[in-house]
């Protein structure tokens, strides 16, 4: 009798762990299907988007009428940039796929820039046209690939879930994989012709290629001499305690890197090895409550700036989050802000010292400009503005255009109703450059919890 | 032509206006706190200021307790109209011009901004018909720690970033980099921002963070875990510009990394546990 009682709750839970298992089971196989499909789904419309991409292009190349070319090459940017979000949910990430991803960058800053122009004053270019046959060839060939990749993950039912597992492998291999290698084969051609000269020409250029450091003068340091400037900055009497490390190849300027710790403050500094440069400084202590204001502050920041000889700044923009204070400074020459040389100052509100230096910008772009007088006046520049937009104040500064390049513009700051505004007026041409809304700030959101 | 007469209808109001609170009330004293008050400032004095500017009707935006652009024009506005240095800056002859002409209930004010009403602070108008309550209020107000209710209901966000996005930002810097030293918090925070910027890597910071198998926190979940503190004062200092990694778009560590391929990049530094990379 016992042994039958037992024997029946033993078989019922049994039957219960077997029910659950089968039901955790099923719960398992349905979220690794969704992770699965939602691969599959960025895949598939990745390449159907390159095929589109390459027959636009094509279309673009044979196309006589100057007024349907804006329109497809609009299509071509946001084909582009759809593709590129494909690209960006696929678990490729640690797969050296970045090249694919450039060429789509590439090809969508092209078709902007071209759709954007008019085309009836300036029409493309030989040399325009003869890039955009190249992309062509380009798309032509990722697509043919893709296609392929397509055509294996259909036939032989690959699943992208095992892409992830073979990437989380430690081994290097992952040849076995059919999805992987076909992808770097993709890579493999995409690569015969990313390195091409006037390939990444004219495009974005990638920051590497105009960060010349050309603020960065003097002599060169020792690690000592730099140990001394990072004490002085982080406010300690003796160099002992502060660790140093020196900058690697990839590094975009040679480095000193000082950092000390101490009673639950830390400091951060890097200084060049030319001429011994701050170029970032960070220092992180605790904080009591706000006892300076944002003006007093800004004084301590300014004196902070002379100290390090960077002269001629003018305070652009202030902000206290809670107990700092951040202040954004640019150089002015010939009454003009220069705005691709712009400094970060970060000032502790509760006793005014300098927690923080950003001079990076600074270093990588300052050099002596040759300013041109402006062909607009302010009053010319302000005249084509929208009618709802009250000006409010105009400087002239240095910015770097759409097309990175550096420009004279009108900064005009504007009110529309409540809304303020920011104009780059092209101080030659009259063309807006830019307008930005200002949002500075954001009504708090009550915590929920 | 337009303009000259807005203003002058604006001097008429506020001379009426002025004329008004003189009349009816006694001066106020001992208002606003030493502070010269400046673009970007938050707190009790940004309020008064605010309320202050809007009871005379220059200022049109929320009372919230941050220095923003609306403020600005309103305060240079009132600069303007009597005959002051337009500079935008509440020093002390701006604030005692006001203190003088305007009354600041401190007590109502702070009350609608404790309980997160929508509110005005218009002179002439009766306090009660300037409140919306917050709708079916009561449960938030508690809070539930023993935090001092906030003294703003807005807050500085850094270039239009919203206070999620820097929430979500500092939990991936939090997932990242817990153990690390507070530099290297800003670098991880750098480096999702570089990523952003670069021509290889999705163009939105949600991109950038959830794109698969970029970040192990966000993978094996440890990206949901409550930041601390220094995780968004990082992300805030890495979104006003500071970049400690030099620019870098890869970090790994190298004692848990799996990939060989990561070892193949140009290294820039180390902080911490981490080494950064192009």
């Amino acid at each position: 009798m016992y042994k039958w009682v037992l024997i029946g709750v033993l078989a019922l839970a049994l039957t219960g762990t077997a029910i659950w298992g089968v039901n955790e089971r099923r719960e398992k196989n349905d979220i690794q299907m969704q992770a699965e499909n939602n691969y599959q789904r960025s895949f598939h419309e990745l390449t159907y988007r390159m095929d589109t991409l390459h027959d636009k292009i094509g279309g673009t190349l044979a196309m006589n009428s100057r007024d349907s070319l804006s329109p497809q090459l609009a299509e071509i940017w946001r084909l582009s940039s759809e593709a590129h979000t494909d690209v960006g949910q696929l678990p490729l990430a640690l797969l050296p796929f970045e090249k694919t991803e450039k060429f789509l960058t590439n090809i969508g800053d092209f078709t902007y820039k071209t759709a954007v122009r008019d085309l009836d004053k300036e029409p493309l270019s030989e040399e325009e046209m003869q890039r955009l046959e190249k992309l062509h060839d380009q798309a032509g060939q990722i697509k043919n690939e893709l296609r392929n990749v397509q055509n294996t993950v259909l036939g032989n039912n690959l699943h992208w879930t095992d892409v992830e597992l073979a990437l989380s492998d430690d081994e290097n291999d992952h040849s076995d994989n059919t999805i992987i290698s076909s992808f770097q084969s993709v890579e493999d051609t995409t690569g015969g012709f990313s390195e091409e000269k006037n390939f990444n020409n004219g495009a974005l250029p990638s920051s590497n290629e105009e960060h010349k450091f050309e603020g960065v003068t003097g002599e060169r340091i020792n690690q000592k001499q730099a140990k001394k400037i990072a004490a002085n900055a982080f406010n300690l009497n003796t160099i002992t305690g502060i660790e140093g490390g020196k900058s690697g190849k990839g590094s975009d300027v040679p480095l000193y890197s000082l950092s000390y710790q101490k009673d639950g403050e830390s400091g951060y500094a890097d200084v060049s090895q030319k001429g011994g440069h701050i170029l970032t400084l960070m220092m992180q202590r605790e904080r009591e409550e706000p006892k300076l204001g944002l003006h007093d502050a800004q004084q301590k920041a300014e004196e902070f700036l002379k100290k390090q000889k960077l002269s001629n700044m003018e305070m652009v923009q202030s902000s206290q989050y809670d107990s700092v204070g951040i202040f954004f400074f640019v150089p002015v020459q010939d009454d003009v802000r220069i705005y691709a040389d712009i400094v970060q100052v970060k000032v502790a509100l509760d006793n005014g010292d300098i927690l923080g230096l950003n001079s990076r910008d600074y270093f990588m772009n300052h050099h002596e400009r040759q300013l041109e007088k402006p062909k607009l006046t302010e009053k010319e520049a302000t005249e084509n503005l929208n009618q709802n937009v009250t000006v409010q104040e105009t400087h002239l500064a240095l910015i770097e255009n759409d097309t990175h390049e550096e420009t004279l513009v009108y900064e005009i700051m504007g009110t529309r109703n409540n809304d303020t505004y920011r104009i780059y007026v092209n101080a030659n041409t009259g063309k807006e450059e830019e307008i930005e809304k200002q949002t500075t700030t954001e009504a708090r959101f009550l915590q929920t919890t | 032509m337009r303009q000259r007469q807005i203003r002058l209808y604006k001097w008429i109001c506020a001379g009426f206006i002025l004329f008004s609170v003189v009349a009816v009330s006694p001066l106020e004293t001992n208002a606003f706190s030493d502070q010269v008050i400046q673009h970007g400032a938050t707190g009790d004095d940004v309020v008064e200021l605010q309320a202050r500017l809007q009871y005379a009707g220059f200022y049109n935006g929320k009372i919230d307790g941050v220095f923003g652009w609306g403020t600005y024009w309103a305060l240079r506005n009132f600069q303007y109209e009597f005959g002051m240095e337009i500079d935008g800056v509440a020093g002390q002859q701006a604030k005692d011009k006001l203190a003088a002409n305007t009354k600041y209930d401190k007590a109502f004010v702070m009350q609608q901004i404790q309980e997160g009403n929508t509110f005005t602070y218009y002179g002439g108008t009766p306090q009660e018909q300037q409140v919306k309550k917050r709708g079916n209020g009561g449960s938030g107000g508690g809070g539930s720690d023993n935090e001092k209710a906030p003294n703003t209901s807005a807050v500085n966000v850094p270039n239009g970033y919203s206070q999620n996005d820097i929430k979500l930002i500092a939990n991936a810097v939090n997932g990242e980099a817990r153990g690390e030293p507070y530099v290297g918090k800003v670098a991880v925070a750098a480096v999702i921002l570089n990523r952003v910027e670069d021509p290889s890597f999705p163009n939105t910071i949600s991109g950038v963070i959830f794109e698969p198998r970029a970040f192990t926190a966000v993978a094996d979940g440890q990206i949901w875990l409550t930041p601390d503190e220094s995780a968004k004062q990082a992300v805030l200092d890495a979104i006003n510009g500071w970049d400690p990694s030099g620019g870098a778009i890869y970090y790994f560590n190298p004692n848990t990394a799996t990939s060989p391929w990561i070892w193949s990049r140009q290294q820039i530094k180390t902080i911490g546990e981490h080494i950064f990379c192009m």
